[in-house]
């Protein structure tokens, strides 16, 4: 059952191959006999709970496509009642007295919630090595990262622990992890997801995305978390269209553009092969491949580690021990307590980002560092433009590597080039998606999309044509 | 530019953190790499560049002067490490 999509699994649901009690446990078998360590909370209780309400709704004959599909939320999202961490120690004992709209949205559809899954502290990472409750394991080789931040979501479904995950991307948090962990992963535009009660990293970049087997369930899945709400200033006001509408639409006279810049020197050369590979796949199908310039995105690495840190600097100072969340113990005054809180409750990497973004805000140092960084982020999105206006799709790689040893990048700089090519479509607050395309050293390789504002039915639509043509998606790892 | 740790200390102080000796060192050198990197920003041309704050370059939506939420205050303070009749309760700072 582990392997099926979530149209499989609802065809099951609905002939009564199985119900949707025995669906929900057979997954939280598999997640307690994993040893992927991808959740931090397992709601299984209250997942069987869920499971036997969607039976009798089901029974009933009121069931949706979604209704009773087994999905791992990332525990970034506020969930009622369940402890909400963002992987960090000064989450540990939080218990969210309300939901996240896109959680809402998950429950209204019946979906039913395995548990919270792992991931770097805050969001802040790309090798899920930066949580408190300890690394995950990439599913297709355990002494492998498989990629932050939402590296428990992409391992919970490559791993087949969940039948989809929800994830974030702030840098690529969503993309990266998913084409470390062979699966798909779609970030929508900023502003198409509800950023209410999803715990703030960075404001004017994060955003919310589902993570799955395929693309025709990412269209699922996105056609539940989208939408404006009136609870997020930053929501768009914007029409949410079926994104499973167009999925089979042809992609025959296709504009690709392949940016030089995300092919120059550091990408590893199997990966860059397999990128090429599926380009010929995609021209096979009719596609034009025309080589594009991005000439601004080689700056996308130091714009995003000031614009980041400084809004993270900014969001994480309500985490003072005082309102909630963790508070040390035995202080000696409110200094002390400040002090000492967010001293024991953030991990490093969380520490040197708010160090960054203070200093970088700090009087004299706001103009040469944030305002710069914002005006080069201006270029980013200005370059993107005009490469619109000349094709319909970037394609290029996600990462410049395949997933490398746990605990092999020890310096913070070198950890950061893993998001060379994810970073600015987030500075610029455009939709990307990853979907496997091949493999290099036995690990999974994702070729990125990059698409115009508001094109996610348009890249749901090219990804699925290439999941038709290929099976790249359909691997799984032996042993999980 | 080059942080020294006394300024990496100040840094620390405005952030509300504490590093020890070898935190701080090893911060320094962190923070004074990443800087470096942060650094080629300043030789990219950006005069007569607006400063992107928002991604679709929307303006902040406005709403109405009026209450929208209802009190929670029990339900929030619920989560809180310690509190008393209705009041957050922090360790004694003035004795």
């Amino acid at each position: 059952m582990h392997t099926k999509t979530i149209v499989e699994l609802a065809q099951g649901l609905k002939d009564k191959d199985f119900s949707c009690v025995e669906l929900t446990q057979h997954y939280l078998n598999r997640i307690d006999q994993s040893n992927l360590n991808a959740f931090i909370t397992v709601t299984d209780e209250l997942a069987l709970v869920q499971a036997q309400a969607v039976d009798n709704k089901i029974a009933s004959g009121n069931a949706n496509i979604l209704t009773g599909i087994p999905y791992a939320h990332k525990d970034i999202f506020c969930t009622k009642g369940v402890k909400t961490s963002a992987g960090s120690k000064m989450l540990d004992t939080f218990v969210s007295p309300y939901d996240a709209t896109v959680s809402q949205k998950l429950n209204q559809a019946d979906l039913v919630m395995l548990g919270k899954t792992n991931m770097d502290e805050f969001a802040m990472g790309s090798s899920n090595e930066n949580s408190f409750y300890g690394t995950v394991k990439n599913p297709w080789n355990r002494l492998k990262i498989p990629g932050g931040s939402s590296g428990g979501s992409a391992a919970s479904v490559a791993g087949g622990l969940s039948c989809f995950a929800t994830g974030t991307d702030t840098g690529g948090s969503i993309r990266q992890p998913a084409s470390l962990c062979g699966i798909t992963g779609l970030k929508p535009t900023y502003g198409r997801i509800s950023r209410y009660g999803m715990i703030a990293y960075a404001s004017s970049l994060d955003q919310a995305g589902p993570m799955t087997k395929t693309a025709q369930d990412a269209a699922i899945v996105l056609n539940v978390m989208a939408g404006f709400d009136d609870k997020d200033s930053t929501s768009a006001e914007q029409k949410v269209p079926d994104y499973t509408t167009h999925l089979n639409d042809s992609i025959k006279g296709l504009t690709i553009g392949l940016p030089k810049e995300f092919f120059s020197s550091g990408l590893d050369d199997e990966v860059a092969d397999n990128i090429m590979v599926a380009v010929k796949e995609f021209e096979a199908m009719g596609a034009i491949v025309k080589e594009v310039s991005l000439p601004n995105s080689t700056h996308a690495i130091p714009a995003y580690y000031i614009v980041a840190p400084c809004e993270c600097s900014s969001n994480l100072s309500r985490l003072d021990g005082v309102r909630y969340g963790y508070r040390a113990k035995n202080v000696k005054n409110l200094e002390d307590l400040y002090l000492r809180s967010r001293s024991e409750g953030f991990g490093e990497e969380v520490k040197r980002r708010i160090m960054i973004g203070t200093y970088a805000l700090s009087a004299g140092y706001y103009d040469a560092y944030y305002l710069k960084a914002q005006k080069v982020r201006h270029l980013i999105s200005d370059d993107f433009k005009k490469v619109f206006e000349q094709v319909d799709v970037i394609m290029g790689p996600v990462s410049p590597t395949t997933a490398f040893d746990l605990g092999s990048v020890k310096d913070p700089v070198s950890m950061y080039l893993a998001d060379i090519y994810t970073l600015s479509a987030n500075l610029a607050g455009l939709p990307g998606m990853s979907i496997p395309a091949g493999f290099a050293q036995k690990l999974p390789v994702g070729l990125q999309l990059i698409g115009n504002y508001w094109s996610e039915s348009k890249l749901l639509n090219i990804a699925h044509q290439f999941q038709l043509q290929t099976d790249w998606h359909l691997k799984t790892p032996q042993e999980c | 530019m080059s942080l020294s740790e006394e300024q990496v200390s100040q840094i620390t102080y405005l952030a509300r953190l504490s590093l020890n000796e070898a935190q701080l060192k090893d911060n320094t050198q962190d923070l004074n790499a990443i800087f470096s990197l942060v650094e080629q920003l300043a030789n990219i041309e950006t005069d007569g560049i607006e400063p992107m704050s928002h991604p679709l370059h929307m303006s902040q939506r406005l709403r109405e002067d009026i209450v929208a939420e209802q009190d929670q205050s029990v339900l929030f303070q619920s989560v809180a490490p310690k509190t008393s009749n209705g009041y957050y309760l922090v360790p004694t700072v003035i004795e």
